[in-house]
């Protein structure tokens, strides 16, 4: 859910840096010089996910997967998903460099935020409750992120209202979705790799 | 899939210090996004695609890649003009167009082009490592630039073990359907991409551990100040205080 250049008001945009710099600031003292591996391969492997389109009915929508990312990274989600937003705007114009705190912000912190929430419950043994969490936090992500895009538009202009509640709308299937997805690969990762659920911070 | 498509070319802008390009890059973007003078804003983007003919790069691939971002903005003409509150300029049927609307939706059409046509110009016109070690030398946080260099690094090598899982799928005969078998394989293949990146990054790290590594990173590059890029900078900072003073003027 990335919001182009020239759309939100200065306040907006300076609000978003100033809370992207903490988020970044936090993950980066929780990121050794020895962890930097892991978490770019890790990114790189979010940045390639998010180019994977899934078909929803006639159209597709590209995967988000903050929720899984914010599971795996927690307070480390800040910088990688600051550098896979800085790599799209340079590689494709997807976004910017005005909006990228903005935008760091709108899809890291729903991701946080879900790690708080889910983490420890996704780690149960595999059980109705680990499986709901799982979905649950790929759909909160999404569904914070379009509410945090909608809070920006308002807060730009008040005219926005209508295209805000439109976009979280839209975004509902995405959701759904999203929610889907993380609920496969977090049993997929129980399986397989259970110790990348435990977080690398 | 993934590739530098702009960052080789032998025009001016190409040559220029990379780490002027970056210093000229951001306080236009700033300014650009901030403005709401139509002025300023027709202004800026006569800069930006000046600095794009300047960089003789492809109309046909830079017209590309603004279709998407411009797809976005076409999006929103179609809202905007319909929700906005104000005078009413036109009417579709039931729906009314308002200047308001309309005004806004033609800043953020000027504003989100000159940026990004600057960006392609400037930052997309050189390599990403090179602008890696650029913004090691302008002094951004070392551990950023660190993550940067490494996530740009692996994603080719990530996205062909996407392909080569991809394909691994197609040849088991997968359709991609809105069903929750399509939904499952996708969500299987992230988690497979996740923790084939994972070990290839504990393989990574204990290579590095054998080559020596001790937890600093260095970086090697020189570059060297020409006149051409003091000139450069003079011209384009003139110019950014030009944009503010239309815009300051416009307000006044």
């Amino acid at each position: 859910m990335h919001i182009s250049e020239g759309v939100l008001s200065a306040p907006v945009l300076i609000t978003g840096a100033a809370l992207a710099a903490v988020g970044i600031s936090v993950g980066l003292k929780k990121m050794d010089y020895e962890k930097i591996p892991h978490v770019a391969v890790l990114s790189s492997a979010f940045f390639v996910a998010s180019l994977i389109h899934v078909p929803i009915g006639p159209s597709n929508a590209h995967l988000i997967i903050n929720g899984i990312n914010g599971l795996l990274l927690g307070w480390l989600c800040f910088p990688s998903i600051l550098v896979a937003l800085a790599l799209q705007a340079l590689l494709f114009q997807y976004g910017g460099i005005t909006v990228l705190g903005i935008n760091t912000v709108i899809m890291a912190l729903p991701a946080l935020i879900c790690y708080y929430l889910f983490g420890g419950l996704v780690n149960r043994k595999r059980g109705l409750l680990s499986l709901a969490s799982a979905f649950g936090c790929g759909f909160l992500a999404v569904f914070f992120s379009g509410i945090l895009v909608a809070l920006c538009l308002v807060f730009t202009e008040k005219s926005f209202i209508s295209v805000a509640k439109l976009i979280v709308l839209a975004h509902l299937p995405v959701m759904i979705i999203e929610g889907i997805i993380t609920l496969f690969c977090v049993a997929f990762l129980a399986r397989v790799k259970p110790e990348l659920l435990g977080g690398l911070s | 899939m993934i590739e530098e498509q702009f960052s080789t070319g032998e025009s001016f802008v190409h040559g220029l210090d990379p780490r002027i390009k970056i210093v000229v890059a951001i306080p236009f973007s700033v300014v650009v996004a901030v403005s709401s003078s139509f002025l300023a804003l027709f202004a800026a983007l006569a800069m930006s695609l000046f600095l794009l003919v300047l960089t003789r790069l492809s109309a046909r691939k830079v017209f590309y890649r603004l279709l998407l971002v411009n797809g976005l903005i076409l999006f929103l003409w179609l809202l905007i003009p319909f929700t906005f509150k104000g005078e009413a300029l036109f009417t579709i049927g039931p729906l009314v167009g308002t200047k308001e609307g309309v005004l806004y939706a033609s800043r953020i059409t000027l504003k989100c082009n000159a940026i990004l046509l600057a960006m392609i110009a400037l930052l997309a016109t050189m390599p990403v490592f090179t602008l890696g070690h650029a913004m090691s030398q302008l002094h951004f946080p070392d551990k950023i630039i660190h993550l940067f260099l490494f996530t740009y690094r692996y994603i080719h090598v990530i996205s062909q073990e996407y392909h080569r899982l991809v394909n691994a799928m197609k040849i088991r005969g997968f359709i991609a359907r809105t069903n929750i078998h399509t939904y499952r394989s996708y969500a299987y293949l992230v988690g497979m991409l996740l923790v084939k990146s994972y070990d290839r990054a504990e393989r990574v790290y204990k290579a590095m551990l054998c080559r020596g590594f001790s937890g600093k990173y260095y970086t090697l590059s020189q570059f060297s100040i020409k006149r051409g890029d003091i000139v450069y900078l003079a011209l384009m900072s003139a110019a950014i205080l030009g944009l503010v003073i239309l815009q300051w003027s416009a307000i006044a």
